[in-house]
């Protein structure tokens, strides 16, 4: 990470998947290696089926909690309508890490709109199937955040050390839910080309 | 949250706020729910059960039931906590608390200011006693929030109560403390006003000490009638003494490092100032990063009363001076103010360059502070042209309301029957899929609207309120409509909890509601489970031919209530 720069992650998905766990964990990951950190996020009305963006930000140090357009460098997002929705704060270099995952609503695009709107971006994108891979190797989707977060660690989309995240995991998530949260983690691989792309 | 004093910790605005108030030693907490404030309820509920973890800023689903007021812990000892039926009554039962001497959190989002209005002005007359604390969120953008984008900074002016604006999770502690102490010393109430930006900001917090003495919330109400008794001639006289106490906290406001001048020891851009407060103080140090350059900022922690010296001292020598703040131009009319007596010539942007409406964001005030500045810059356009339209909020699936619009929608010709909406899930009835609302103003306001246009139009209409809501403010309004007869179908949408906020505790567990609207008066009344679609479609039927007003009880459990 450059030295005056910080790291700027948008998460987002739909209200109830635990999007705000995901921030609570990053950025505690980032507060253990000595970041100053900032994030914004967005409770109540916005979670009833709604779409939810949370913003966080760390590096040396951070004054706005809220990302400015075109600094995003991660997009996170755990549902792929709103991956793309997130896209209006994206820039040249900015990365995303979607979920297949599609929670459809009235007037909203289908899964082939959406598809081709993604094919049409440059190749700075990984659209996981991380629902479906925890469905069938853990037997819960509300897992696919902590996924989805592995994949973006392990293939380095994310300058915080995997210790980091285990540690901030382990301050985090309740007791009864963090076994299998560190199970989804380790599902995650250095998989994708976007690992041979540093940032 | 519960960490050792030194430790720096992220927490939320609000659990900041909570933290702050537990160093302080607070003695009672009152509050009903509303976001952006609902955490510090939730909070200190966790606690008051001995249930708590670090961090952890949100009441667990599912847990077993909960009993209000219960179960001491260490720190629970030290405090009595209550979700009051209403804002307007969490803020008197604080009063009452202060006035024996505790020391008193009340907390709320910026609506709830309104509800407990009535009682506030008077408050400031007599001024507390025991330290008292009120929490305000306010929700620019309306992220969490129907009814209007309400600035709750008027009300300072209004009441002639301090208030200050913390920028972010850090000043939530540290300014939250100080209006504990600036309330002990000057024997009033101080506001602590948020916005969601702040409230619901993660930021690193350097934790501070506990009072070193748990003091358990045992109090006395002494008699003093010069104090606690608000009438005339004795009013007027007060509200004199509270205006000589307002500028003696000017000249603490004027001393305090919360209100600071930054920038002003460099060469660059002297001639040119930026006074802001709140978030958007974060906004402009980032926009000043942006573009590369400084400019002397005043940054008032303290709304009100204003630091007028402070001002003028910032404004006299400058050419042009920006206000950067949300929503109306408060703090830009009076530095326009001042100006006219120091520095007349002065240039002042606000609200030319700054919208009065939504919340600011940092790109917007980067572009405002760039013509300041006179520089060339340019919001950077996203590459990926991708417009995708808005996701309506509705019910969770498996909602019992689901049930309710279902079989409304069937019983009925949704176009023959005007629908009155309240604040709740059930305001979701609004979403496009159950179109089943044609007005939706504040709490407890569907009964209300709905008698008045019962009495001007003869029309069918039924009006939705929850069982929370209906507590809150709707059962004056059941009276009204009996006695000045009006015959709405009221449904009462009874899910056992108050689940927009987070599934805090509802009356409706304690007192039946069934009872109370027989109590008061109506006569066609039906309690029945809408899982039960049947039942619901004829009870509907039936009741919307009705001569008298009625009431149909829609009880079933909200999803996340055990």
């Amino acid at each position: 990470m450059k030295k005056d720069k910080n790291f700027n992650i948008i998460l987002c998905g739909v209200g109830g998947q635990g999007i705000i766990t995901l921030l609570q964990v990053l950025a505690e990951a980032a507060l253990l290696e000595g970041y100053d950190v900032r994030a914004s996020e967005l409770h109540g009305l916005s979670q009833r089926g709604g779409s939810v963006v949370a913003h966080l930000r760390f590096g040396k140090k951070v004054f706005s909690p809220l990302i400015m357009p075109g600094e995003t460098d991660l997009i996170l997002s755990l549902e792929i309508t709103e991956g793309l929705r997130a896209a209006s704060l994206a820039g040249e270099t900015t990365t995303f890490v979607i979920n297949k995952k599609l929670i459809p609503f009235q007037d909203g695009p289908t899964e082939e709109e959406l598809i081709r709107k993604f094919k049409k971006m440059k190749e700075r994108f990984q659209l996981i199937d991380a629902s479906g891979i925890c469905l069938e190797k853990l037997g819960k989707e509300v897992l696919a955040g902590t996924y989805l977060l592995s994949v973006a660690v392990l293939n380095d989309l994310i300058p915080l050390k995997t210790e980091s995240i285990l540690k901030a995991m382990k301050n985090k998530i309740a007791p009864q839910y963090l076994h299998s949260n560190e199970q989804a983690f380790a599902l995650g691989k250095p998989s994708s080309p976007l690992a041979k792309e540093k940032a | 949250m519960l960490g050792k004093s030194g430790e720096k910790v992220i927490l939320l605005g609000n659990e900041a706020i909570v933290r702050a108030a537990l160093e302080s030693g607070v003695q009672f907490v009152s509050t009903y729910p509303g976001t952006p404030a609902s955490e510090i309820g939730n909070l200190f509920y966790e606690l008051s059960q001995s249930r708590v973890r670090l961090g952890q800023s949100r009441v667990r689903l599912g847990q077993s039931r909960v009993r209000l007021g219960q179960g001491p812990n260490r720190l629970g000892k030290g405090f009595l906590f209550e979700f009051s039926v209403n804002e307007k009554i969490a803020l008197e039962a604080g009063m009452g608390a202060s006035f024996s001497g505790l020391k008193v959190l009340v907390a709320m989002k910026n609506f709830g200011a309104n509800v407990c209005q009535d009682a506030l002005l008077p408050l400031m007359y007599s001024g507390s006693l025991g330290p008292m604390v009120i929490l305000v969120a306010d929700d620019p953008s309306c992220h969490s929030s129907a009814q209007s984008e309400e600035n709750s900074r008027f009300i300072s002016y209004l009441g002639h109560i301090p208030m200050l604006e913390p920028a972010d999770p850090a000043e939530c502690l540290e300014f939250t403390k100080l209006a504990f102490v600036l309330s002990q010393k000057f024997k009033t109430p101080v506001i602590i006003r948020t916005t969601t930006r702040v409230s619901h900001q993660r930021a690193i917090v350097k934790l501070g000490k506990f009072e070193s003495k748990i003091r358990p919330p045992v109090g006395e109400f002494v008699k003093d009638k010069e104090k606690f008794v608000t009438l005339p001639p004795r009013v007027l006289e007060m509200k004199k003494e509270l205006l000589e106490k307002i500028e003696k906290i000017r000249d603490f406001a004027e001393k305090s490092s919360l209100n600071r001048v930054e920038n002003e020891r460099n060469d660059i851009n002297q001639k040119i100032g930026i006074i802001t407060s709140s978030v958007s103080y974060l906004y402009v140090l980032e926009a000043l990063k942006e573009l590369k350059t400084s400019v002397p900022i005043l940054k008032l922690g303290f709304f009100y009363p204003l630091p007028r010296k402070k001002i003028e001292r910032f404004i006299r020598g400058k050419k042009k001076v920006l206000v950067v703040e949300e929503l109306e131009p408060i703090l830009e009319k009076e530095a326009r103010e001042l100006a006219k007596e120091v520095n007349p010539k002065l240039e002042i942007l606000g609200k030319n360059l700054l919208s009065e409406v939504g919340e600011l964001k940092p790109e917007s005030i980067t572009v405002a502070i760039a013509k300041l500045i006179k520089k060339r810059y340019n919001i950077r356009q996203t590459v990926y042209n991708i417009r995708i339209s808005r996701r309506h909020p509705q019910p969770c699936p498996g909602c019992p309301y689901w049930l309710v619009f279902g079989a409304l929608r069937q019983a009925v010709n949704p176009e023959k029957v005007i629908w009155g909406g309240d604040i709740g899930c059930y305001m979701l009835a609004g979403t496009p899929i159950i179109d089943l609302q044609d007005y939706l103003f504040c709490m407890g306001s569907s009964l209300g609207i709905g008698h008045g246009i019962k009495k001007a139009s003869q029309q069918k209409l039924i009006a939705f309120i929850g069982d929370s809501t209906f507590f809150h403010s709707g059962i004056p309004a059941l009276i009204n409509t009996v006695i000045n007869r009006s015959n709405p179908l009221i449904i009462i949408l009874d899910n056992r909890t108050t689940a927009m906020t987070g599934h805090q505790p509802s009356p409706g567990e304690k007192i039946a509601i069934e009872e109370i609207v027989k109590a008061c008066g109506v006569k066609n009344i039906k309690v029945l489970d809408p899982a039960n679609q049947k039942e619901m479609i004829e009870a509907v039927k039936d009741f919307l031919d009705k001569e008298e007003v009625s009431v149909i009880i829609s009880r079933h459990p909200c999803l996340f209530v055990k």
